[in-house]
């Protein structure tokens, strides 16, 4: 299918199947139920879902592939998103514009910095990243404050050109991001009994082009330029001595996963048009990295995964405050019931960021392949056993 | 003239001279061995053919064009490849993949951007390697990954990435350094066969007499980073020079 091998476009399909019925998985638990704030199924998480899945998917590119840790690749994502809201503001509220001129800006920028970053590896490399993603965060929070509006950020007005559309609707508001007549915001709701399942525009929307990237992101890893990028890993010298010259190699690999966050960005920017510095500053930029581990490390699905735990997490972790805790508890013991909670609250609502770490550390320990290495072991604990047998039957020897 | 000329290198690491006008001629489809005690410069003289060193002075001419000032993948695509001391090939991958590569570099340059074109539809890339290993007697192992082989496998591998590029001189340093004795002779034999069945220059930087003197038609003597004496088998093995640079004076 598409040129995929079985292997790949059955992946290709569970994903596509997950992310078309994503509102419903999302959404297992009845309104008004204890357990309904683990719910996800909410139109602006689950865009994140796929948003942050893009930009993970681009940035595995680069880090799984050639293994070139990049410390800045939230810079790509906050110049597309800037870009994005400039396409909003001058040309017209479609979103296809704003997303193909928020990839090509993206793509410009990690031209240049990959350009000078590339010049070094390994641990330079890393920080030359990130000294530029951090000048550009001052740039856009302080000195280009007239073309990204600095500290406030970057906003729609009514009095926008907007040449190809109504700078205002007819009610006098400022006009919301559209594709083609059909407004991103927009939902139905699907009520079944106590269960409400949402189906936003925004969230299908972003779910396809993220298909998409998936589905590039396959093809570039089967192709014999991405057998390049896994070469320039796993032995830089001989690929210098086989002929080939790495440089264009990584630059390539490097933009197009610059490219990759500036989609994320033009579609974070398309969901809610405002741009901010903070999308650049280094702490995102690090968010990306631990994704992509957490999923997995140059696997294909890995980065999605991981990208969709700690969204969840950032989401519904930080929900969570002590009467909520005290309900859940409340059928201990009273002394019993507030050390329990003393003892949980650290973890939660604004500590969050503590749950994610110990989660962090004991994927790194005990999966270092990350959530795809947890999954195969948990399949092969399944029935998998036998495939295996005859296999090690035929394995020969070494010598 | 010979497809490789060195002319009057020296190369100095600080106070250490290295190479002091090294002079050396490979002809055209023969075997030529630089033998010399540690410490000689055979290294360095390898190291300034492909790339990695620069000369401080001479010139090193390949196929009538200057080496000196290009990088190892441009001295690679005139059509010189290298097998290091201990096999360096692409360990995370698989050894078919280890094949394809130098495929690739061959048909398509230093630099092709093979968009999404898939690895495996290069049929005709596939046959070439498949057909070297074949040659090398590793069909059985193409889909192994190439880091859990061993050592001699690792070798052979790598012997056989240089060769499917097809390479006008094939520069050896030490391919039998830490092999066991029947694995040297499998490697004599193969790149007996090698030079049979194909055109093919070999230099061979080597310690191992056995090997050289089963392979090379013409051996330089290095010591002390200057060319001792250069001639063919029969007479390097009882030369005095020879005897006195190995063993020292008291010999």
């Amino acid at each position: 299918m598409f040129g995929l091998d079985k292997k790949d476009a059955s992946l290709l399909l569970i994903v596509a199947v997950l992310v078309a019925f994503a509102p419903f998985f999302l959404n297992p638990f009845p309104e008004g139920s204890a357990m309904a704030q683990f719910n996800a199924g909410y139109p602006d998480l689950m865009q994140r879902f796929v948003i942050f899945g893009i930009f993970a998917i681009g940035f595995n590119i680069l880090f799984g592939l050639t293994g070139y840790l990049s410390f800045g690749h939230a810079a790509f994502l906050g110049v597309g998103s800037y870009a994005a809201v400039w396409m909003f503001k001058l040309l017209s509220m479609n979103v296809v514009p704003a997303i193909v001129l928020a990839v090509i800006t993206a793509g410009v920028f990690a031209l240049i910095i990959g350009y000078v970053s590339l010049r070094r590896s390994g641990i330079y490399f890393s920080i030359l990243t990130l000294a530029f993603a951090q000048m550009s965060f001052a740039l856009a929070y302080s000195v280009l404050t007239p073309i990204t509006g600095g500290e406030t950020g970057l906003q729609l007005a009514l009095d926008d050109p907007r040449i190809f559309g109504a700078a205002t609707t007819a009610e006098g508001n400022i006009p919301v991001p559209g594709f083609f007549g059909l407004e991103m915001r927009d939902s139905t709701e699907l009520v079944f009994g106590n269960w409400v399942f949402t189906f936003n525009v925004g969230y299908y929307f972003a779910a396809i082009i993220m298909l998409i990237s998936f589905y590039l992101s396959i093809r570039i890893f089967r192709s014999p330029f991405g057998m390049m990028l896994r070469a320039i890993k796993s032995n830089q010298q001989r690929l210098n001595y086989t002929g080939l010259n790495p440089r264009p190699y990584t630059l390539a690999a490097f933009v197009i996963s610059g490219m990759y966050a500036g989609l994320a960005g033009g579609l974070m920017a398309s969901m809610d048009p405002l741009a901010g510095a903070e999308r650049m500053f280094w702490t995102a930029s690090g968010e990306v990295v631990l994704m992509t581990i957490l999923g997995g490390v140059g696997t294909l699905i890995g980065p999605v995964l991981g990208a969709g735990l700690i969204k969840y997490m950032e989401n519904i972790i930080s929900k969570i405050n002590s009467d909520i805790l005290h309900s859940w508890f409340a059928f201990l013991p009273d002394g019993l019931e507030d050390v329990v909670v003393t003892l949980i609250y650290p973890f939660i609502g604004k500590g969050w960021h503590l749950t994610l770490g110990i989660v962090f550390m004991l994927v790194v320990i005990f999966l270092p392949g990350g959530l795809v290495q947890g999954g195969q072991k948990i399949a092969a604990l399944f029935g998998r056993k036998k495939a295996k047998e005859p296999k090690n039957a035929t394995t020969e020897p070494a010598e | 003239m010979g497809i490789l000329e060195v002319k009057d290198v020296n190369k100095r690491f600080g106070g250490l001279q290295a190479l002091g006008n090294v002079n050396l001629s490979v002809a055209e489809n023969t075997c030529h061995a630089i033998i010399g005690p540690n410490g000689a410069g055979k290294s360095t003289l390898l190291n300034c053919l492909v790339g990695k060193l620069i000369p401080d002075t001479g010139s090193v001419m390949f196929d009538g064009q200057s080496v000196l000032g290009r990088t190892p993948f441009e001295i690679n695509q005139m059509g010189i490849s290298r097998v290091f001391q201990t096999p360096e090939i692409f360990g995370d991958l698989t050894v078919m993949e280890n094949m394809l590569i130098p495929c690739f570099a061959r048909r398509d340059g230093s630099f092709a951007l093979h968009g999404i074109r898939s690895v495996f539809s290069e049929g005709e890339l596939r046959d070439q390697a498949e057909q070297m290993l074949e040659e090398v007697n590793m069909l059985d192992k193409r889909n192994m990954h190439s880091a859990s082989m061993s050592r001699g496998d690792k070798r052979r591998l790598e012997m056989a990435m240089c060769l499917v590029q097809n390479p006008k001189l094939l520069l050896l340093d030490e391919p039998t350094a830490g092999m066991a004795r029947a694995d040297t002779n499998n490697t004599i034999d193969l790149l007996k066969e090698i030079k049979e069945k194909r055109n093919i220059t070999i230099a061979i930087i080597e310690h191992d007499m056995h090997v050289v003197f089963s392979l090379a038609e013409r051996i330089t003597v290095l010591a002390q980073g200057t060319p001792l004496v250069e001639d063919t088998p029969e007479n390097i093995k009882g030369h005095p020079k020879v005897k006195e640079a190995y063993l020292g004076e008291a010999a």
